[in-house]
């Protein structure tokens, strides 16, 4: 019992639909009571058939039941989808808002972190914005004070420490932030997503200092949707979906189960029943998989190794030309491309009946980091029929494990575009200042 | 919400050291009356403080004339007054000097209108802080409230050249002035409150903001005296808890206008009745906050 830092309890938030989008004018309220008269009639009429109509359509659960304990000194992870109630989750434990059902109990002061730089004043020196966001998250002044020198060489911003924070660059804004932020001393820190931000070196940083404040016996809870860093910080992860826990233990497998019921299909897909398999009477799909180049299945590729899309599938009419083609969205659903077989063994030549097994292969440094969905389809040529076409036939990620030797190099933030070739550079060096003397020399020995 | 020493884990020994010091919070639907939390906000009082410290360093940051605004405000109210009010309509002002007379009402009329303002619009415009972090919500109006002090402080200075001035000696009455520095403050401070709450939802609120602080103006004897009203309706004129403000201050300040009898109790309870109720509704109401404003 004396050991638990937070323990929740049935936690439920409601929210009415748009609340958090915008707030109400006084017109809107008087508005509704003009026509709140017609509408209770309107709701009469259809409450006789179906419940308290209204209720629902402008109410919705953001979390239903929410129930965990979090041991002290442990450091937990919150995944799950967009909009499951993550970070409502936080606003909860962290007092901003009430939840509408259940409880929850914390031993412990708490830190919340849902932002880098919350209350920040653009117009305020760096030496300003310390003490002020460092009262703001709960630290007494002669704390703060007793931290600055720590707090502002963590944060490198020595020579630019009486300057206003508006001239700083977004770099040494976010340094200057996390840097008092990571400086509280709680028990408990609450932190939503804020190692998203920064150079790899300062992510380096975060993350050591993060973990030195769990070697110091400090509960942390984070909310995260970067899948490597959760399982690189914490220990034990919760799976949040459909407003309440759905999964809850060791990260990894935390992790690799939300991966794959994350985007509704897996890295590998079989159709047992041939009855039920996409296709026709030409043919039918029988499996999907991604394989390594060791052959392995598997749903998470490293961003350098080649990428094998397998599919297994069934020629049940022979003496048909058949094309066998595949399809990759990335996970905002921009169509990359699409690859259709080009086997000389197979290319435009009649295919007996039987298993065919085809694997396109993707280069290594080619896909950009993220979820690939692929769809998987037979077709003839000429005239075109499409046999089938599984559109989410399985789907994998694309990972980076920030060695260095990938096209990103030793940068960590944000990589822009849809695939990220490694190029090939070249570098030519003092060619301008080096050709005159040389030139000379030359001109003297002829 | 409540916010409560952990007994239960006080009582079990502790198994490794700081437990038992742990504080223990409950987190919960909060239903019906809340208490005001006066406590915890006594614990937040350096947070109150620098955040009225970020108003005050943060207000006259890239202006020409800086805190000379603080003084420039009243001053050139007070001569428009003049010329209008003391010279052209020949307004009374009890025997004493008109630009003295109204410059003393303008001190405590500017702290309101500049509390009041800014307290109103506070949780809006502190809308980041609120929805990213936990702290009392009443600190967010009270340190606009505090705020507004160093601009009264500034302007107090003229006050004084001006009593030097007109010769104008101060008697034992001064001694009542913080009290009505307190009142002016509360006054703003209690409809702030209402204010606040209300524009979270409603941001009528601030459209109306500016109109509520003019007509107020008029309504308050600033430009004019409240002898102008007849003594059987000054306990009424009190209903407006800034005519019992102002006239208390010139008193206090001046000593020679007569101390404001009833009507300065009728504004003290009608100030009581403002800020309590204001304090229960802001509580109640702060709770929808990070999911309103």
């Amino acid at each position: 019992m004396t050991d638990i830092a937070i323990r929740c309890e049935g936690i439920a938030k409601q929210y009415r639909i748009g609340e958090r989008e915008r707030y109400r004018a006084l017109r809107d309220v008087i508005t509704d009571m003009v026509t709140a008269p017609f509408r209770r009639v309107r709701s009469a009429s259809q409450d006789s058939s179906h419940g308290n109509g209204n209720n629902k359509e402008t109410r919705f659960w953001a979390l239903k039941d929410v129930s965990f304990e979090i041991k002290r000194g442990e450091v937990a992870g919150i995944i799950g989808r967009n909009g499951v109630g993550k970070s409502t989750l936080l606003k909860i434990l962290s007092r901003i808002t009430e939840p509408t059902r259940g409880s929850a109990d914390i031993w412990g002061r708490v830190g919340s972190l849902l932002e880098v730089g919350t209350g920040f004043h653009p117009e305020l020196t760096g030496r300003d914005n310390i003490f002020l966001n460092g009262a703001i998250l709960g630290m007494r002044k002669t704390e703060i004070a007793r931290k600055f020198d720590e707090i502002v060489a963590f944060a490198e911003v020595e020579k630019f420490i009486d300057t206003p924070v508006k001239r700083y660059s977004s770099g040494m804004y976010m340094r200057l932030a996390f840097a008092v932020a990571a400086h509280l001393e709680l028990e408990i820190l609450l932190v939503d997503e804020v190692l998203a931000v920064g150079d790899a070196s300062f992510q380096k940083k975060c993350l050591n200092k993060m973990q030195s404040l769990s070697e110091h016996g400090r509960t942390v809870l984070l909310v995260s949707h970067n899948m490597s860093s959760v399982t690189r910080l914490c220990e034990r992860t919760i799976l949040l979906d459909d407003g309440s826990v759905a999964c809850d233990g060791r990260s990894q497998e935390v992790v690799s189960v939300y991966l794959q019921s994350g985007v509704g299909a897996s890295a590998q897909r079989q159709w047992d029943n041939i009855e039920k398999a996409p296709g026709n009477d030409v043919v039918r799909l029988r499996a999907v998989r991604v394989r390594t180049e060791t052959g392995e299945v598997t749903d998470t590729i490293d961003i350098r190794r080649p990428i094998g899309i397998e599919m297994e599938f069934d020629v049940l009419k022979p003496g048909c030309f058949l094309v066998p083609n595949l399809h990759f969205v990335n996970e905002e659903g921009v169509y990359l491309f699409a690859a259709s077989d080009h086997d000389p063994k197979w290319h435009r030549r009649p295919r007996p009946s039987g298993r065919f097994v085809s694997t396109a292969w993707i280069p290594g440094n080619f896909l950009s980091e993220g979820t690939l969905t692929v769809g998987a389809a037979v077709s003839t040529m000429d005239p075109v029929v499409v046999h089938f076409f599984e559109r989410d036939a399985i789907a994998f990620h694309v990972v980076d494990s920030l060695d260095g030797d990938s096209a990103r190099g030793d940068y960590a933030g944000p990589f822009p575009g849809v695939v990220r070739p490694l190029l090939k550079w070249t570098t030519e060096y003092g060619l301008g200042i080096a050709a005159g003397p040389l030139a000379g020399v030359e001109d003297g020995n002829r | 919400m409540t916010f409560t020493e952990a007994t239960p884990s006080r009582a079990i020994p502790a198994p490794s050291v700081g437990q038992s010091a742990l504080p223990h919070t409950r987190i919960e639907p909060s239903k019906g009356w809340i208490s005001l939390g006066l406590r915890e906000l006594w614990q937040y009082r350096e947070l109150l403080f620098f955040l009225a410290w970020r108003d005050i360093k943060v207000r006259y940051k890239q202006t020409a004339l800086g805190a000379a605004w603080a003084v420039i405000q009243p001053l050139f109210t007070m001569l428009v007054f003049t010329l209008f009010f003391g010279r052209l309509a020949k307004v009374p002002s009890d025997g004493i000097p008109y630009p003295l007379f109204s410059y003393t009402a303008l001190l405590p009329w500017q702290l309101f209108a500049y509390a009041l303002t800014e307290s109103s619009n506070s949780v809006v415009a502190n809308e980041r802080l609120i929805t990213k972090v936990y702290f009392p919500r009443l600190v967010v109006p009270l340190a606009s409230i505090v705020a507004g002090l160093v601009d009264f402080v500034i302007a107090f200075a003229l006050v004084i050249a001006m009593m030097i001035w007109y010769g104008v000696r101060p008697t034992w009455a001064v001694l009542t002035l913080p009290f009505f520095v307190i009142l002016t403050m509360a006054t703003a401070f209690g409809v702030g409150l209402w204010l606040s709450a209300l524009n979270a939802q409603y941001r009528d609120v601030r459209y109306t903001l500016t109109f509520i602080v003019q007509l107020w103006l008029f309504a308050s004897p600033v430009a004019y005296s409240s002898t102008l009203v007849p003594v059987r309706w000054r306990p009424f004129y009190g209903l407006n808890p800034m005519a019992g403000v102002i006239e208390g201050f010139r008193w206090a300040l001046l000593g020679k206008s007569q101390a404001p009898g009833t009507m300065l109790w009728v504004s003290v309870v009608v100030v009581a009745l403002v800020l309590v109720g204001g304090l229960y509704y802001y509580r109640r109401m702060e709770k929808t906050f990070a999911d309103v404003v």
